[in-house]
């Protein structure tokens, strides 16, 4: 058979298929159009059976998230979990950034070691250490402060940033280092002002993994944090028991809630694959 | 990749190794490495031996005064008590059945979306935002306004084909889970398949087509064995994290119906019922079972970085 003709067979099937997949695309994707579609329903009209689809649209399940009739603001959760996101995920930057330098550009002997031990660290289940960071926390007076959670979620994001660096850093010309050097620039300054700037986009990409996965953050932050420091996941757990008609205060509650990561994950669709491969994926 | 284009930078080892400056300069390229290093292990090492530590003894975080050495016995209670041996059983049913159905799923929308058709990016999108609800949202979604017998919308789309219906929570409880963990994990499948396939040496597969290959052919001969690393890939790092997986179980079902998987009945027996001892020993089996598919798990993700390296 001709190439041309391939093609052609190949194109008629294409359509046949594009549908196919635009068909699993908007399947997979109703649950979420339903609940961005009910929370914008009145209380009544999101619990019908058989769905209201066309019922009319208001704001009530929003106003009643924000707690504006009665009920606890999910404000300081909702800042909470930014603190804890942007505030670890710049920790890990800042420890990241020298550490894969020094397992590309500058390698350290047996830097492939190394880097396999941090992405091992990351295989060692969250709960294999939970009950000593409590304990911890409970004698050190830590409970219930979101600068442990902190600290937890550096940890966390620790092995993937590195992963991730390590590989966009390799990508970074080595001329260009050494030309630094030459011109008697000291380490800080080559990092700062010469590898930061060409590795930007993949620090960028790293940031958005790690914001991604301190938001998402669920077991750490249930255990360890109470009223001052929860955070907007373990506010979300106070939904897990039924209220009453609430199911239009549910979907707001959680689309509000995955907003910044709906928003974060969309804007770095290609890095995601990379972060959440650790890197082995490009 | 790095290994053969940074060589020449690397501190050259053996002749002068022993002179102080040499010394100096190889504890200089390591200090930026000391930092991340140091933090690492005391934040994510040091835990896990006091786990290991804590297991040995008898431990009511509401009797302190009664903590004891008790050698194996923890171990032993963990593994015989009824209800902890199915938490095991339900940890490796749950994340089985979930790595694989994703899997499929998954390699199946990466052939689809391999193919060219209009608004292919789109649908892209569309495919990858269940990964992107948060999960604990992601879990009441299926909860409340999906599996809900009364309005949830899939007994609601069954009421206009006149079908039953079931409470699907209820019916079905570690169904009801997995289904909206593929639900989550399919897209993570899905992306990591697709740059396998992107991956693909196309003029091979131009000339076996042109030589009379049929798709199949084509499939079963030259796209699978390349996919192998990445299918590999998927089910291990997908077996990680849904091994640990706690948000699902804790908001759909409550660790109760018989789906409590290990990670949920540790946070249950150290913050529920105070048996730390008994909570470390049941954590430290976990870490075992971690252990277990991360051996493997490493194997695969250095030989595809091994291999990315010897391309560059």
């Amino acid at each position: 058979m001709s190439s041309i003709a391939v093609r052609v067979r190949d194109r008629r099937k294409g359509a046949g298929l594009g549908l196919v997949a635009w068909v699993l695309g908007i399947v997979f994707f109703l649950p979420i159009a339903w609940m961005a579609l009910t929370s914008f329903h009145s209380e009544t009209d999101a619990a019908t059976n058989p769905p209201s689809f066309g019922a009319a649209l208001t704001l009530d399940g929003y106003r009643d998230f924000f707690g504006t009739g009665g009920g606890a603001s999910p404000w300081p959760a909702l800042i909470n979990s930014l603190v804890a996101s942007v505030a670890s995920t710049v920790f890990v930057l800042l420890l990241a950034f020298p550490a894969a330098y020094a397992l590309s550009i500058r390698p350290v002997k047996k830097w492939t070691d190394v880097l396999f031990f941090f992405l091992s660290t990351k295989m060692l289940p969250v709960v294999a250490g939970l009950l000593p960071i409590y304990l911890f926390a409970k004698n050190a007076g830590m409970l219930d402060n979101i600068w442990l959670l902190v600290i937890l979620y550096t940890s966390m994001n620790l092995p993937i940033a590195v992963w991730m660096m390590q590989s966009f850093l390799a990508e970074v010309p080595v001329a260009v280092i050494e030309a630094a050097q030459i011109d008697g620039a000291r380490l800080p300054t080559i990092l700062a002002r010469v590898v930061a700037p060409i590795a930007l986009p993949g620090i960028a990409a790293t940031s958005l993994i790690c914001f991604i996965f301190s938001w998402n953050e669920l077991l750490f932050a249930r255990v360890l944090t109470g009223v001052v420091a929860e955070t907007a996941p373990v506010f979300l757990t106070g939904f897990i028991t039924s209220q009453g008609l609430f199911l239009a205060k549910v979907c707001a509650a959680s689309l509000v809630v995955s907003l910044p990561v709906l928003a974060a994950g969309f804007a770095a669709q290609d890095k995601l694959v990379q972060g959440l491969s650790l890197g082995a994926v490009k | 990749m790095t290994a053969t284009t940074t060589a020449p930078l690397a501190t050259s080892p053996t002749r002068t190794a022993r002179q102080p400056s040499d010394r100096l300069r190889a504890w200089a390229t390591r200090a930026p490495l000391l930092p991340a290093l140091i933090f690492m292990i005391v934040v994510t090492q040091l835990p896990f031996v006091a786990t290991l530590v804590i297991s040995f003894f008898d431990w009511n975080a509401l009797y302190p005064k009664a903590r004891h050495f008790t050698g194996f016995d923890n171990y032993q209670q963990v593994l015989s008590d009824a209800d902890l041996r199915h938490s095991v059983w339900t940890t490796v049913l749950l994340t089985v059945a979930v790595v694989l159905a994703s899997l499929v799923l998954g390699l199946l929308l990466a052939l689809l979306l391999d193919r060219k058709f209009r608004g292919r990016g789109f649908v892209r999108t569309l495919l990858i935002a269940p990964f992107l609800v948060v999960p604990v949202a992601a879990a009441l979604l299926w909860k409340h306004v999906l599996y809900n017998p009364e309005y949830g919308l899939l007994n609601g789309l069954l009421h206009y084909v006149g079908g039953p219906q079931p409470d699907w929570i209820s019916n079905n409880p570690l169904l009801a889970v997995e289904a909206s963990l593929v639900w989550q994990w399919t897209p993570f499948m899905m992306l990591i398949l697709l740059a396998g396939l992107q991956s693909r040496d196309q003029q091979q597969i131009e000339a076996a087509k042109v030589d009379g290959a049929n798709d199949w052919q084509v499939f079963r001969y030259l796209t699978l064995p390349h996919l192998r690393r990445y299918l590999e890939l998927g089910g291990l790092l997908g077996s990680i994290y849904i091994v640990q997986n706690f948000d699902a179980v804790f908001t759909i079902t409550s660790g109760g119906l018989g789906t409590a998987n290990l990670p949920y009945t540790v946070y249950q027996s150290f913050y529920q019922a105070h048996e730390n001892g008994l909570a470390s020993a049941a954590g430290v089996l976990v870490v075992i079972g971690s252990i277990i598919i991360a051996t493997f798990a490493l194997r695969v993700v250095s030989s595809l970085f091994r291999e990315e390296a010897s391309h560059a």
